[in-house]
């Protein structure tokens, strides 16, 4: 710790900061634009201007950015002094001299980092009388609006999307005060963590398309603390409502999770929740088409049909914690199916059995940066986690970054230390089954079958404990696994990133070897594995039935009732058998989201809560438990799962009456591995002081008008019983703790950047802590290697092995069907091994007939996917592949042009 | 005394003055053009609405009884989809004329509004938006913006240069 004098008050800082950092995390006010925590400095913007002096005597000092200058022991800077205060005026003056005079229009507005800057520097006033700067504008795609005139050149787009996303297409062109960024050309901005620009442009150049479609200002916005449904990463967002409609998804900053950051599927695939698809009424079966009724009516007709009988329940990875164990509860457990294939199943309880062992550490999401060492095996996780993805990418730069701080680089000098790193990376090693987005930036790639992806692995355990046995495998492959151990030994911090979207065991047990090793050899080896979905892990964690045990238990005496949750059964599995075992039940409850294949055989309907209105606890790939909070109360039937089938519970059962938090404790008492659920957020008796927290800000905005159209009186405000929020904006005005934070704001921070006053130290920690709880952290097991070697693939004449290909926006149901995302659809194709292809005689675009599900489908050939021979891959869950149980064997047959 | 009797002498002398008190309703009164009274919506000089959806009125207001979504037509211009305010909690403050960036909310001389129901009260847009100008003649904020609304190309707009070509050569 170093002692720094800031306008002659003595504070303490950390060496390795710099000055802006450290001024930011006392709590000082000190504008800038171009630095960012993960970014770091680039002294692009000339804004964060202090005096610096050279010792006690010195009077006069020298001006310098903040932003590049480290923080070293008793250095005296002042901020207030006139020099330094008046050139932070100017130099804004001279950013705002070509800026628009549009922010009435600008969707910036409100919460623009350049407006509080403006204020906070003191420039109020335009003395430049000559004409302003204009650009054309660039179509980018349904994600992004652009609009260049805002631009204050301080180049923080560039530097995350090419820098620090990887990002390929937008790039900045011109010189002087003609700089533009922007594409070569109009057109999508093909990079999955576009959205972020929304967040990192300090302006209003790159904004939300989808806000911008029914925009509101961000002060009028119902907030909650949520957990994104997209994937199995649970990256923590704020989701914002107005006039019942879900209007955006911000990053909720969460130092162990996303950090900053979120992908494109998390941002922007939320408009499902507005789909006019949703079911927002109780429906009932009336020869055979669905009926809306009256949820009274609903809840009488249900709890008659359901008396007496027995109950089959089908949860879901999609439904909270809370709601898939009432319906355990209420159906018993030997009646609750986790609605999962055995398939995909075994292989989540295999993750969750290597995880919980604790033998090896399982790094959170935004930990992955810190390793300099990275192995891969199956996973393409740009498009299964996408923000591993990202995370990865700077994981990589760890260890030519070292090369930097040998030349007393601090590490903080982006532009520095990039010099340095030029386009060096660490050791980076990917075996997956096609080709992946991360190739660009890997040592080297291995492409084979998944049984052969494990064998690598394998091969990769074995050359590091050699005890392990042997794999045969090629000399090619040998060697790579001899170069990869060798990589991995020498790292400080190996990783090893597995998971389940191969649908291959041995993939998982091979890197469960690999870090078991590492870890032998006293390596700090760090083992992620991908899950498939937000509550995979936590569904898994409490039922161990598949949904194939379902569908062998018969409805003989047709005296059961079926009991879907949040789960749409023709996406899991294939259509006969989903058909056949829904044929088997005369009373079908089904709570749902959207209409769907399974609502459609129901004879009652119930809308059931998605993330937007529903509170609950989802558990994700690493273990942690992680609350959601409902963000408003819809003014239709839309309501919690778990309190729908509290509702519908026959009366009197213990149940059926209990508040949220007792569901969670009895949760505990039958599941004490869980214990950790309790403390994952306050009680909903928490008070800051004696006051709820608000999900509105203080300056919310028509709540004298908004429901007047209907009704003159203002209705009550619905009140939160579960949760320590509050849906109105009075309430606890300060920083609350970090679980239960709606939004970000702090007196002239209306920006998303009003973050660094919630964290107590600039790109730290929480106030409170990062929220969520680890629930695997103590040891508990002692699992061993796993010395099963699979057969290597080999390639059937005739018969190609077909593997699910993934994509960021297509194979996660619900964000595709967001209007936003449905745009970036990929089209159905059958991607071809290149030799196989010539083999077939085949090219690029021909259509080939398969047949799936007792369909024939004609695809077009994609080819240069990187697959490897005898092996073809479909598309994951697009409407032409879905409910595809995958691996399987599968011909196709080429189809003449007509 | 004489005080007294000076009192009255005064007091009778006023019935002889012209009447300060007139016989409202029958008779009205001339208001200034800037009494804070019904509040409109005003038009453009193109006929167009002023009002662009920015909310800042709805912030402004201390009762919080403006309430407004913003939208946009098929060029790209940002109007209100509905705009209501709510007359029965409305205290006539003038915070949303002061607020309002494009002229288009404007307080009139016109305070005849009372209704025997309430909810006759809540004003939407329809009844806000009146033909003309206002008081402000003149204004057309998407002109002056410095954005492509919609409603002018980028570089014609006032105090605007050109847009820049990004692929000239010249220094």
């Amino acid at each position: 710790m170093a002692k720094i004098i800031i306008d002659n008050k003595e504070y303490e800082s950390d060496e390795s900061k710099n000055l802006l950092e450290a001024c930011l995390s006392l709590g000082l006010d000190l504008p800038y634009f171009c630095w960012h925590p993960e970014l770091d400095s680039i002294g692009a913007c000339r804004q964060c201007a202090v005096i610096k002096y050279k010792d006690e005597d010195d009077t006069k000092g020298k001006l310098v950015m903040a932003c590049l200058e480290p923080v070293t022991d008793k250095v005296r800077i002042s901020l207030e002094v006139d020099e330094a205060k008046q050139f932070r005026a100017d130099n804004i003056e001279a950013l705002m001299i070509n800026h628009p005079h549009d922010c009435p229009v600008c969707d910036e507005g409100g919460e623009c980092h350049l407006q509080d800057m403006t204020v906070m520097s003191g420039h109020n006033y335009r003395r430049y009388r000559f004409k302003k700067r204009t650009h054309t504008n660039q179509y980018l795609g349904p994600f992004i609006n652009h609009e260049m005139n805002r631009c204050i050149q301080c180049y923080r787009c560039v530097r995350f999307y090419k820098d620090y996303a990887g990002g390929k297409d937008l790039d900045v062109f011109g010189a002087h005060d003609d700089i533009y960024f922007g594409r070569h050309e109009p057109g999508t901005l093909e990079n999955e963590f576009s959205g972020n620009l929304v967040e990192i442009c300090p302006t209003g150049v790159f904004t939300d398309k989808t806000l911008k479609k029914h925009y509101t200002r961000k002060w009028d916005l119902t907030n909650a603390p949520s957990v994104c449904h997209n994937c199995g990463l649970g990256c923590n967002i704020i989701a914002s409502e107005r006039y019942g409609g879900i209007r955006r998804i911000l990053s909720r900053y969460n130092g162990d999770v996303n950090g900053y950051f979120l992908c494109d599927r998390g941002r922007f695939g939320y408009e499902y929740v507005n789909s006019k698809k949703r079911i927002q009424f109780p429906f009932k079966k009336q020869n055979n088409s669905l009926v809306q009724i009256e949820k009274k009516q609903a809840i009488q007709e249900i709890r008659k049909v359901a008396e007496g009988k027995k109950l089959i329940g089908i949860g879901s990875p999609k439904a909270s914690l809370e709601s898939n164990f009432l319906l355990r509860q209420w159906v018993g457990a030997k009646n609750f199916y986790a609605g999962i294939p055995e398939t995909e199943g075994k292989l989540i309880q295999k993750v969750i059995e290597i995880v919980k062992s604790g033998k090896v550490n399982v790094p959170s999401l935004n930990e992955v940066k810190s390793y300099d060492a990275v192995f891969i095996l199956g996973e393409d996780v740009t498009n299964t986690a996408p923000m591993l993805a990202l995370n990865l990418r700077q994981a990589v730069r760890n260890t030519p970054k070292e090369q930097a701080a040998g030349l007393n680089i601090p590490v903080w000098n982006d532009a520095a230390v990039r010099e340095v790193v030029q386009g060096n990376t660490g050791p980076f090693y990917i075996a997956a089954a096609q080709a992946t987005k991360l190739d660009e930036v890997a040592t080297q790639t291995y492409r084979a079958h998944p049984d052969d992806v494990a064998r690598l692995g394998q091969a990769v355990a074995h050359a590091i404990n050699p005890e392990l046995p042997e794999t045969d495998c090629s000399k090619e492959a040998g060697k790579l696994a001899e170069s990869i151990a060798g990589a991995l030994l020498d790292a400080k911090k190996p990783l090893i990133v597995a998971g389940t979207s191969l649908y291959s065991r041995a993939i998982i047990e091979a890197a469960a070897n690999i870090a078991f090793a590492l870890k032998e050899k006293e390596k700090d080896a760090g083992l992620f594995y991908v899950a498939p979905e937000v509550n995979s892990v936590g569904l898994f964690l409490i039922s161990d039935k598949f949904l194939d045990q379902a569908f062998e238990n018969v409805n003989q005496n047709d005296d059961a009732v079926l009991i879907v949750l949040e789960n749409d059964l023709y996406r899991r599995t294939d259509k006969n058998s989903v058909d056949n075992f829904l044929q088997d039940y005369n009373d079908i409850i089904v709570l749902a989201y959207l209409e769907n294949a399974t609502t459609q055989h129901a004879t009652y309907v119930l809308p059931a809560g998605t993330f937007a209105e529903a509170d609950g606890t989802v558990i994700n790939n690493e273990g942690r438990a992680q609350r959601f909070y409902q963000v408003h109360v819809p003014e239709n039937d839309v309501e919690s799962s778990w309190k729908w089938l509290q509702e519908i519970m026959p009366v009197g059962t213990a149940e059926s009456t209990i508040h949220f938090e007792n569901i969670v404790y009895n949760l505990v008492k039958t599941f004490p591995d869980l214990e950790g659920i309790q403390s994952v957020a306050p009680p909903a008796d928490y008070r800051k002081g004696t006051q709820k927290i608000p999900r509105e800000p203080h300056r919310y905005t028509g709540r004298t008008a908004m429901h007047t159209n209907i009704n003159v009186s203002e209705p009550k405000p619905p009140e939160d019983t579960d949760s320590a929020l509050s849906f109105t904006m009075e309430g606890y005005s300060g920083i609350p703790t970090a679980a239960i934070t709606p939004f970000y704001w702090s007196p002239g921070w209306n920006s998303a950047q009003a973050i660094n006053k919630y964290q107590i130290e600039v790109g730290g920690e929480l106030h409170g802590g990062n929220s969520g709880v680890r629930l695997f952290d103590k040891k508990n097991s002692n699992i061993g290697y796993f010395k099963n070697i699979t057969k290597t693939f080999s390639p059937q004449k005739g018969e190609w092995y077909a593997l699910p290909l993934y994509h960021i926006f297509g194979s996660d149901e619900l964000s595709a069907q967001s209007p936003a995302v449905n745009e970036r659809l990929p089209k159905p194709y059958i991607a071809l091994n290149n030799s196989d292809a010539w083999e077939a005689g085949v090219k690029e675009g021909d259509l080939l007939g398969i047949v799936l599900q007792g369909e024939t489908l004609k695809l077009p050939v994609k080819l240069n996917t990187g697959l490897t021979k005898g092996t073809i891959g479909l598309p994951k869950g697009l409407k032409e592949t879905v409910g595809t149980r995958f691996p399987f064997w599968i011909t196709f047959k080429k189809i003449k042009d007509e | 005394m004489f005080s007294n009797l000076r009192s009255l002498w005064i007091v009778f002398l006023h019935l002889f003055r012209k009447r300060e008190t007139v016989e409202y309703p029958e008779e009205k009164t001339e208001l200034p053009a800037r009494w804070r009274g019904r509040i409109v919506l005003t038009r453009d000089p193109d006929y167009e609405e002023r009002c662009v959806g920015c909310y800042l009125c709805a912030a402004a207001c201390p009762v919080d009884c403006i309430s407004l979504q913003a939208t946009e037509d098929e060029n790209g211009r940002r109007y209100p989809e509905f705009f209501r305010i709510n007359f029965s909690r409305c205290i006539f403050c003038g915070y949303c004329e002061e607020a309002c960036p494009t002229y288009a909310i404007q307080l009139i001389p016109d305070f005849e509004m009372a209704e025997y129901d309430r909810q006759n009260l809540v004003y939407e847009k329809e009844d806000l938006l009146i033909e003309g100008q206002g008081k402000y003649h003149g204004y057309n904020f998407y002109k002056e913006a410095g954005v492509d609304f919609g409603v002018k190309k980028k570089g014609e707009g006032e105090n605007e240069n050109k847009p820049v070509d990004v692929r000239k050569l010249m220094p």
